[in-house]
């Protein structure tokens, strides 16, 4: 890392986003002694940080906790000499052919000539009026976390996917009643997670309809819901409701950057990991790809980290 | 116990004298949980950034964090961690749930500025 003047540092490469396809490029650049920033604008370890338990990590040969992979990555990361801005809030940045640059907090800016963006996906929210409001007291997103506080208790699970039905296999430990909230006719989630849900005398599913409102009465949670084939709106009361609506890629910070993404916001990029920018990489969740898992976060890591890896040797023997 | 960097506080008589002590303190009770991990891992962070404010850890399922899930302004939370910010001894803020470094910064700057 070169200090340029007070404010502005140069790094050969920056990597946004630090879960395990960030923490991997990181590694293998640290390793390869180029000068490694990864930023984060959470902290470090992306979606795997929260996963209960990793069970199909190859080498781990009972499962670990997430939170200490994570942790694992990061360290590794840290004792090859990466460096680290977590919790940082990108304020200005630029990615082009010619030019790349990152501001942090409105006063730190660095500079780079390769940019491997890795900021994976989020869970997504409805963003519907009430959802926000009543976070932590009468909506959650979270089974293992907040399902014993519905203990005997009749509540709501907004989705169809895998993880709905999978965290609906959870609540039912714990709850009265379940009414499943889905947009379409059929789940989505695989047959024989969805039958153990569907099968159970405790559910009921509301197919077709979509909320559109949560609000409160009294202890209760409403969910205003629309019913899609003829648009009508009905009121339902349970005492809770938990949201499994899958996940958004986190690229609306490149609204604005000349950088190719799908309608749905997935980097395009070819098998180097290699955006239409030069220069710039994309790894990861982030990625348009048909499997998203750790493994795979890895080894996108690992390639655009040996893609510029290569190219900073091949500028270097032409010096 | 907490598999954090944090302080973790770990009786009633502790949190009490942390407060009575420090001008400023943020505290988040939870468990090992998706939600709670990330709240510590920023608090962890902040601890750097903001070195007049004590940032602690509580399990939430010891007898002591009664002081915390008794406190009115828990009364309604359904969700972990929860996390409580004093000043000069008092409750500035409490909220339920997971919080990003920006939620928990916006805070910070509500009620410790």
């Amino acid at each position: 890392m070169i200090a340029m003047s007070k404010n502005i540092k140069k790094y050969d490469v920056i990597i946004i986003g630090a879960g395990p396809a960030g923490l991997a490029s990181a590694i293998y650049t640290s390793r390869a002694a180029l000068s490694t920033l990864v930023i984060d604008e959470s902290s470090a370890g992306g979606q795997v940080k929260t996963t209960h338990q990793v069970a199909n990590y190859p080498g781990f040969v009972e499962p670990i906790a997430g939170h200490e992979l994570a942790g694992n990555m990061r360290k590794q990361a840290e004792n090859y000499g990466t460096k680290f801005k977590l919790a940082a809030d990108i304020t200005a940045f630029h990615l082009s052919d010619q030019e790349k640059w990152v501001e942090l907090d409105d006063k730190e800016k660095f500079t780079t000539e390769f940019v491997i963006i890795a900021t994976g996906s989020s869970p997504r929210l409805l963003n519907i009026p009430g959802e926000k409001d009543y976070k932590g007291s009468g909506v959650s997103y979270c089974a293992t976390c907040d399902g014993e506080f519905y203990k005997d208790k009749d509540i709501f699970v907004i989705g169809g996917g895998n993880s709905a039905m999978e965290e609906s296999l959870l609540l039912l430990q714990f709850v009265k009643s379940i009414t499943v909230i889905h947009q379409f006719d059929e789940l989505q989630a695989e047959k024989i997670t969805a039958n153990k849900v569907t099968t159970n005398p405790k559910v009921n599913i509301l197919w077709s309809h979509e909320p559109r409102a949560f609000y409160k009465k009294e202890n209760k949670m409403v969910v205003e819901a629309e019913y899609l084939k003829t648009n009508q709106r009905i009121r339902l009361e349970r005492d809770g409701i938990f949201i499994f609506v899958g996940l958004v890629p986190n690229s609306t910070f490149l609204k604005n950057v000349p950088i190719q993404l799908t309608e749905y916001g997935y980097i395009i990029t070819g098998p180097q990991m290699e955006t239409n920018i030069r220069g710039v990489y994309a790894a990861g969740d982030i990625r348009d790809k048909r499997h998203r898992q750790i493994t795979i976060a890895v080894g996108d890591g690992t390639i655009a980290a040996l893609e510029v890896i290569k190219r900073k040797l091949n500028e270097l023997s032409r010096l | 116990m907490l598999q954090t960097s944090l302080e973790h506080i770990e009786s009633e008589e502790q949190l009490k004298e942390l407060i009575e002590n420090n001008e400023k303190v943020a505290v988040c009770c939870g468990r090992m949980g998706p939600m709670c991990i990330p709240v510590y891992d920023i608090f962890e962070i902040f601890q750097e950034k903001y070195p007049d404010i004590q940032f602690r850890d509580m399990d939430f399922d010891t007898p002591d964090a009664a002081i915390i899930k008794g406190l009115p302004e828990c009364r309604k939370f359904w969700g972990l961690p929860y996390t409580i910010y004093y000043r000069n001894g008092k409750v500035v803020k409490a909220t339920s749930s997971i919080q990003s470094a920006k939620e928990v910064k916006s805070v910070i700057d509500e009620v410790f500025a």
